[in-house]
């Protein structure tokens, strides 16, 4: 996933245990703060009782009334706001409130909220019998904000200018990979919509896409934002992020690029026809670029509601907010899509030997090395491929490494002695250099594998080029033996599928822009991912991807550090909020303020 | 010509104001110039003081770490090993007051990965005197030897050596050093790694600052060889070589002292510069400034981790700088 902030999705079936299993574990976590809290205050005085992670289950202060202004702050600015042109998660969970894809995630806390549900779309897509044609049938009456109905046309226009074009760069392009189009040059070079031939609109409520191969899993694609609707003639590029012709239930009122964002109720938006959303406030306004530790304090003040970006509060707002039972109250402390690991290059020696992969597994401390991305509420320690919301996880622990997994040093001076190298060996580490938390874990990462004697030279490089010019090519790997790189990834969808087939497939492993650090090509791992997306049953397919992970993890080249978690927080005065573990993020569309 | 470090030789020769100051002594006796600059100096407590924290930190710095001695060993760890258990998982910061301090360690955490901040300050002015020591020691000696030779031979020398200091002076020192460091290969020169990066930074920072010390010392060369000494030493005989080495340069190594002494604060400065901004030495290595940049991101947390270092910088640069006044005053007193 090319941005860091890439939507997944976590998963069915397991995050039901996993979710309840993190919530216990953080809400125990928070009984042993050092800082001194006795516990005993607050008992229930404040005026909203609800606890620590409470939205992770709930919906807290559940609430119908309409009014008021809601309000959001972000320390960057949008790739676009463009539902067509972006790839960051908040914006495919904000970007709901003006655009409507034909697929959408249930509206409901805990693991229900990754269950797909219809929304432009009267039902989920109808395949055929090869599995390479799905149709869908547009919901009649959805109209845009200038009251003109959706045209099945309109989806099929929007999928073309977010995919084949050159202009709109900034989402992903997965219709262009899996859609059988031929040569199709996009709607700005070739006007005439009809030489798209990846989708059909035999009538003006049916769109009928035409795929390559069998593809099981593609009402997650059609649940991303690139397949809500755009007429063509209000089409304006990469400007269309000016003026979005809303079908949700706010339109734009105005918008300064990199400034601020406002949203008004869009009265064309009819709630008959949206199963998923809410229209609570009168008004939404975003602040873009605004300094992150200002969000937080203006977040626990209440004079903003949402730090739009999710990505949780900032160290020292963590630090405030943990050490006061109150504050804590009012923070979740959700999963992101996020497993941050690293890869061992099969290519570098010594880890073209496998039980010299094993040593790291070993030597690793990985309660230092979950320490730089905030400890506990960071992330849980991980120790597979897949994150515990995605579907298909099972837990699984092959390289147990002790008690708190601070390394298990008999083990790994086994393992080094079984690879030639009882005393140690030298290689080095790659680092995204301007990533202060993962040049903290190189560090830790080194010192502790020092313990066993494998001396690690840490290399930084920029993020920008990190994927075209360095760790992402295979041949710069090799010449300057990057042995470990620390890299991390968040998955589209939350499947199995969606999560590894950048990451381990060995047919994935390109020149520049490589994902398969570890350069793993395992031909068993390769036809298993094959099989799995033609698998059309669901739990069989899930199965598939718990044996890709366990072959994955049985190569030794990956290692997890965490699964991260992220600690957001809720003012009192938000209501009817919860969090998605489609984004884990609160549901924007759902949000109201008290007034 | 800068006025305050005109140590020009007429000072040194102020025999009769250093006979009258000896005058309160028990005799009247004949003293050597350095002899009267010692007791100038002696008389000065801010310069005693400078000096005292100079020679401490620089022995404090050679016995930090094994094999000349080991006090980091002995009163802190490892400067690079981390602490986990000694920290907060959920806030991040050191556990206990003052960020951790306690008699293991003395200066407590740093926050994260709960490294003893004792051993890492040690272990960082290793590599700043060590820098700034030996880029000095650069510029010291290229900017004697250019100076004398500018002043003593004057002119197309003179003018070539005087535009090149122009140039040089010109040089945006900082951008250049951030580009040099920044594209260093990991291997280069029979050196690698760290040891190549402050093989670089000293390279960089001596060869660009010798035109300080020329300048200085070809103003002096300028007036000193105009003066009596040097024509009897010619008119007796004497070649270039042994006027410029056995008759110039003794009459130049006040001036050379005092300025060099006060190079050193700037280049350690200049070395926290570069770590701060990460083109310094590379982790696990501590540094004073590579210490403050992480600082930046948990100061609100952990105050005491942007206090130590940022303490440790101020102290060095404020001691050197008030040795190099006090040399400067006692070796010339006019510039007073």
């Amino acid at each position: 996933m090319r941005k860091t902030n890439v939507l997944a999705l976590a998963a069915l079936g397991t995050v039901l245990t996993m979710g309840l299993a993190a919530c216990g574990g953080t809400a125990g976590g928070g009984g042993n703060t050092s800082s001194g809290n006795n516990n005993s205050s607050t008992g229930g005085g404040d005026a909203s009782a609800a606890k620590h992670n409470d939205a992770y289950t709930k919906v807290v202060n559940p609430s119908d009334a309409k009014g008021g202004t809601l309000k959001f702050a972000l320390t960057d600015e949008p790739d676009s706001m463009d539902p067509g042109n972006t790839y960051y998660a908040w914006n495919w969970n904000f970007s709901r409130l003006y655009s409507r894809p034909l697929m959408t995630y249930t509206p409901k806390p805990g693991p229900e909220g990754l269950k797909l549900v219809p929304d432009l779309a009267e039902a989920p897509g109808e395949v055929s019998a090869d599995g390479k044609t799905w149709t869908y049938k547009l919901k009649k009456g959805i109209k845009y904000d200038d009251g003109t109905e959706v045209k099945a046309t309109d989806v099929k226009y929007a999928i073309a200018r977010s995919n084949f074009t050159d202009e709109l760069t900034d989402g992903p392009k997965y219709f262009a990979q899996y859609l059988d189009a031929g040569d199709y040059k996009g709607p700005y070079k070739d006007k005439n919509l009809d030489d798209f031939k990846g989708i059909e609109t035999p009538d003006d409520y049916t769109v009928v896409f035409k795929l390559k191969a069998p593809f099981s899993e593609f009402d997650f694609l059609v649940a991303n934002p690139q397949s809500a609707p755009v007429p063509q003639a209000k089409d304006t590029g990469v400007d269309y992020e000016k003026a979005v012709a809303s079908t949700g239930p706010y339109k734009f009122e105005s918008y300064e690029v990199g400034k601020q964002l406002n949203l008004v109720r869009n009265p064309n938006w009819d709630q008959a026809t949206d199963t998923t959303r809410k229209q609570l406030p009168d008004r939404i306004e975003v602040q873009f670029k605004q300094n992150a530790e200002d969000i937080d304090n203006r977040l626990i003040a209440g004079q903003i509601h949402v730090d739009l970006g999710g990505t949780g509060l900032q160290p020292a707002g963590r630090a405030k907010v943990v050490s006061n039972p109150q504050l804590k109250d009012s923070t979740d402390n959700p999963f992101t899509p996020f497993n941050r690991y690293a890869m061992m290059s099969t290519k570098v020696a010594p880890f073209d030997n496998i039980d010299c992969r094993k040593a790291v597994q070993y030597a690793i401390d990985k309660t230092a090395t979950q320490a730089p991305w905030g400890g506990p509420l960071g992330g849980d320690i991980g120790t597979t491929a897949m994150t515990p919301t995605t579907v298909g996880y099972k837990p699984f622990d092959l390289y147990p490494n002790g008690a708190d997994h601070k390394g298990d040093l008999a083990k790994a001076k086994e393992a080094l002695t079984a690879c030639g190298h009882p005393d140690g060996f030298s290689t080095n580490v790659a680092v995204r250099g301007d990533r202060t938390k993962e040049v903290q874990v190189a560090e830790a990462l080194q010192a502790s594998l020092a313990r066993v004697g494998i001396k690690l030279t840490i290399k930084k490089y920029p993020s920008g080029d990190w994927s075209a010019q360095y760790a992402g090519k295979p041949d710069f790997v090799h010449k300057n033996n990057l042995g470990i790189m620390i890299a991390g990834w968040g998955s589209d969808w939350p499947s199995g599928f969606g999560f590894l087939s950048q990451i381990v497939d060995g047919r994935a492993i390109k020149p520049s822009g490589n994902y398969n650090m570890m350069e793993l090509n395992d031909p068993s791992i390769n036809e298993l991912l094959d099989k799995g997306i033609q698998t059309a049953d669901a739990a069989q397919r899930n199965e598939i991807w718990a044996q890709v992970d366990q072959k994955v993890m049985e190569s030794a080249a990956f290692t997890s550090f965490v699964y991260e978690k992220t600690l957001i927080f809720r003012p009192a005065s938000l209501t009817d909020a919860y969090v998605h573990s489609a984004w884990g993020m609160y549901d924007y569309t759902w949000l109201g303020v008290k007034q | 010509m800068t006025a305050p470090l005109d140590v020009s030789g007429q000072a040194m020769e102020a025999q009769p104001e250093a006979v009258l100051e000896g005058a309160g002594g028990k005799a009247i006796e004949g003293r050597s110039l350095g002899r009267i600059a010692w007791i100038r100096l002696k008389r000065d407590k801010a310069a005693i003081l400078g000096a005292f924290i100079v020679v401490f930190l620089t022995l404090v710095a050679i016995f930090a770490e094994r094999p000349f001695g080991g006090l980091i060993a002995l009163f802190g760890d490892d400067p690079n090993i981390p602490n986990n258990d000694l920290i907060d998982p959920l806030t991040s910061a050191p556990m206990g007051a003052w960020g951790g301090i306690s008699l293991e360690h003395p200066f407590g955490l740093e926050p994260v990965n709960g490294r003893d901040l004792f051993a890492r300050v040690l272990s960082g002015a290793q590599i700043s005197l060590l820098v700034a020591f030996l880029a000095t020691l650069l510029s010291v000696v290229i900017g004697s030897l250019m100076g004398v030779l500018a002043g003593f031979f004057g002119g197309w020398v003179d003018t070539l050596i005087s535009r090149l200091m122009d140039i040089f002076l010109a040089f945006p020192l900082l951008l250049f050093a951030i580009a040099i460091v920044g594209a260093l290969p990991d291997e280069a020169l029979g050196l690698s790694g760290n040891a190549l990066r402050i093989a670089v930074i000293v390279f960089i920072i001596g060869f660009f600052s010798w035109p300080y010390i020329a300048r200085i010392v070809r103003g002096q060369t300028l007036s000193l060889r105009e003066r009596e000494f040097v024509d009897a030493a010619r008119s007796l005989g004497a070649g270039n070589g042994y006027i410029i080495f056995r008759e110039m340069l003794p009459n130049l190594v006040a001036p050379i002292l005092v300025y060099a002494t006060l190079l050193i604060p700037t280049n350690i400065l200049f070395e926290a510069a570069l770590s701060f901004l990460g083109v310094g030495v590379s982790e696990p290595q501590a540094s004073w400034g590579g210490m403050l940049t992480r600082a930046v991101d948990y100061y609100q947390i952990a105050p005491h981790f942007m206090i130590v270092p940022g303490l440790a910088i101020f102290i060095t640069v404020m001691a050197f700088n008030l040795l190099g006044d006090g040399l400067r005053d006692a070796l010339d007193p006019r510039a007073r």
